[in-house]
């Protein structure tokens, strides 16, 4: 670390003959305004200052990120860009085609960012073999969270399969309770979905479908089937769901209104907030029938071209910062997310937080981790959104499977 | 007095030309914004939805394809149908309450001057605090339907905001709350406007109530009608934030509405050439709407 910076702070004085005494900033444009999320940022803006580089925030709060893109837009277009951005998927590599990403493949070489990331993730960080992002975190999307004294209540052992699941659901809804927590909006209905999909149609369907986006496989038997899944999955959430924000169908499962919730590992922060513990009063386990696989999105700051040294060098203390194990652990045991590098000691981690590392590293290896389609890693926004439509059209009973499926390769048609 | 003085000849020449120059030097920096700002960016745009402009604006021509694409969308098909049932529903209602509630305030009541702010009031709310405001009045589990059932009426039902095919009327109940004091004040003005004198005569000639209202006021009144029906048409197009804080477009894309399909497209869908297209396609209704009754307005004044 220190070694870092006193090399490249050398590299600087040599470059431009300023004293290091420059005072450095990073300019940190983001959407992590949530508490648990601040809190996490809190570690990096401190790691930061430790070094002598002062932190400018910039958040933008809202919509998943599409607020925090619209105002980059807006900067980058004026010819301001920040100088790291949290930044998803797709989006880093339609910005590094535009050519406004920084380089930070020296930093990547010294700190062997190669060797630690798992190659489906390097997919998005890195733009025709360089380097333009530091990976924060690894979110899975496959996510069950179920409510422990409801499940021993209604003696419900653990789902192994789709039919498991099902009929565990079922349960709950004879007892009165509500089987599964949901709230009705666009990119939950797909989160759910994602899931869905890779038990319905496996691995194959699943790159095939979402990632290369063959109109075969999106208007196949296996879209049928996964829509017909989602059909059932409907008749489990209560009447009030649409609209719900995500983190109050979350609060139904802490509360024991609900037995179960499809999340990303998101949720977990409002678990532990509520002051539960994992394995303990919640349980988390992947979603029956897409076991052994991981659907994941990745949290990355994306270093823009900016002129200035100083503020080039900021930003590689910055990619540094993020990329160290002490910040991967401190940023993912708050967030709830695995950590980016696979070389990570997983003690300081609770047991569902242990259970996405070892997935995580599992699926690497066995070439069965995937970008989320719901989240924006399995192909671009334009696709992805005309993906939401028929998702959210069909699970809110516009469409039947087979018309939805159809439906399916017609959006995907007009978005490319 | 004849001015021989060149002098002063000059001064008063200097002096009357700088009267009839000075407003156009006043006006011309933001005449020449608005160009710019407005007319400018209107034909930006234009361009755009001809180009292949994705994330950022490129300037490469592909023709209709945007137009074409646009129309083939369903969610545009949605939007438009959306749009027509809540603008024809919003610009009705509006106007019928705010006629009705003008002609009750013009009795000569006691405690107008309490009643007008009170019916005009909800116009200073923003579209968002609206919007939220009914989006919790109407939950089933936390609004109207909830405090119903608490009261002891169980049947009582509802849920028109989870409704997919109900959705879109909330909305115009919310935009009809929002407007309808607005709408009173302007026949309010109208009303006072009517000259005592004819009222007076029509009384004279034995007219009804009835009568007075049908053959005499309401006709007097066709400027407000116009003027209410051209603010309410464009603020029903450009229905964003209070279907935003409302619905969200939900459930499922069930209340999309132009607007809404617009911003989707050009700032989180990276298709910016179609969000161009059906902004233009917004703007050419608006034109529609507009360019008769401003011309109409331009000849009247000749």
């Amino acid at each position: 670390m220190t070694m870092m910076r006193k090399f490249y702070t050398g590299a600087a004085v040599l470059a431009l003959g300023t004293s290091a005494a420059v005072a450095q900033e990073v300019e940190v444009l983001h959407w992590w305004t949530s508490g648990g999320e601040a809190a996490a940022l809190n570690v990096l803006r401190e790691d930061l200052a430790g070094g002598g580089v002062g932190w400018t925030d910039m958040p933008v709060a809202g919509g998943g990120g599409s607020d925090a893109m619209t105002v980059l837009r807006a900067r980058v277009t004026a010819g301001d860009p920040p100088t790291a951005v949290q930044m998803l998927g797709f989006a880093i590599q339609n910005w590094a085609e535009e050519g406004a990403l920084a380089d930070l493949n020296a930093l990547a070489e010294e700190q062997n960012w190669n060797e630690v990331v798992p190659e489906a993730l390097q997919r998005f960080s890195t733009y025709e073999g360089n380097w333009v992002a530091a990976p924060v975190n690894v979110h899975s999307t496959n996510w069950v969270w179920a409510n422990t004294a409801l499940m021993e209540e209604l003696g419900i052992e653990q789902p192994e399969t789709w039919e498991d699941f099902v009929a565990a659901m079922e349960t709950a809804q004879e007892a009165g309770y509500t089987p599964l927590a949901h709230g009705g909006q666009a990119w939950q209905d797909a989160t759910i979905f994602d899931s869905v999909a890779m038990g319905a149609g496996g691995p194959e369907f699943y790159q095939a479908a979402f990632v290369d986006l063959d109109p075969e496989a999106l208007g196949g038997a296996e879209m049928v089937e996964a829509f017909n899944r989602m059909e059932t999955l409907r008749g489990f959430v209560d009447d009030n769901f649409s609209g719900r924000d995500w983190n109050l169908a979350t609060a139904m499962v802490i509360n024991g209104e609900a037995l179960f919730q499809i999340m990303g590992d998101w949720a977990k922060g409002e678990f532990v907030n509520a002051g539960l513990t994992a394995g303990e009063e919640f349980q988390c386990f992947r979603v029956p029938g897409s076991e052994g696989t991981v659907t994941f999105n990745s949290d990355q700051f994306a270093m823009f071209n900016v002129e200035d040294e100083s503020d080039q060098e900021s930003q590689l203390a910055m990619a540094s910062a993020v990329m160290s194990p002490e910040f991967q652990i401190a940023f993912n045991v708050v967030k709830g997310s695995a950590p980016a590098r696979t070389d990570i000691d997983p003690s300081a981690f609770d047991a569902c937080g242990q259970a996405a590392m070892a997935d995580l590293a599992a699926a690497g290896e066995n070439g069965t981790l995937f970008g989320s389609m719901a989240h924006g890693h399995a192909n671009p926004p334009s696709v992805q959104n005309a993906m939401y439509d028929v998702i959210t059209a069909h699970f809110n009973g516009e469409y039947d499977a087979e018309t939805a499926a159809a439906e399916m390769v017609t959006a995907v048609e007009l978005a490319q | 007095m004849a001015a021989t003085d060149p002098m002063l000849d000059s001064g008063a020449d200097f002096r009357t030309r700088l009267q009839t120059w000075l407003p156009k030097i006043v006006l011309a920096p933001s005449f020449a914004i608005m160009v710019i700002f407005v007319y400018g960016f209107i034909a930006f745009t234009v361009y755009l939805s001809f180009t292949g402009s994705r994330m950022l604006p490129s300037f490469d021509l592909v023709g209709w394809q945007n137009y074409d694409r646009l129309f083939r969308i369903r969610e545009w098909d949605i939007a438009v149908s959306n749009l027509f049932v809540f603008a024809s529903l919003y610009i009705v209602i509006s106007t019928i309450i705010g006629l009705t509630l003008a002609i009750f305030l013009d009795q000569k009541i006691r405690g107008e001057g309490i009643l007008r702010p009170i019916f005009l009031y909800p116009m200073a709310l923003s579209f968002i605090v609206t919007g939220t405001a009914w989006k919790w009045f109407l939950d089933p589990g936390i609004g109207i339907e909830h405090s119903m059932h608490l009261w002891g009426f169980e049947n009582f039902e509802f849920d028109w905001i989870k409704d997919r095919d109900m959705a879109v009327y909330t909305i115009v109940i919310a935009a009809v709350w929002q407007s309808s004091g607005f709408v009173m004040a302007m026949f309010l003005a109208g009303l006072r406007g009517i000259d005592n004198e004819i009222l007076k005569a029509a009384q004279m000639d034995g007219a009804s109530n009835f009568q007075m209202y049908r053959r005499i006021i309401l006709p007097q009144l066709r400027p407000a009608f116009l003027s209410a029906f051209v603010i309410l048409s464009h603020l029903a197009i450009k229905s964003y934030d209070l279907v935003i804080a409302l619905t969200g477009g939900g459930p499922g894309n069930a209340t999309a509405m132009p607007a809404t399909f617009m911003y989707s497209y050009t700032f989180t869908r990276d298709q910016m050439g179609i969000g161009a297209a059906s902004a233009v396609i917004m703007l050419m209704t608006i034109a529609a709407i507009m360019v008769p009754y401003l011309y109409a307005e331009l000849r009247e004044k000749k």
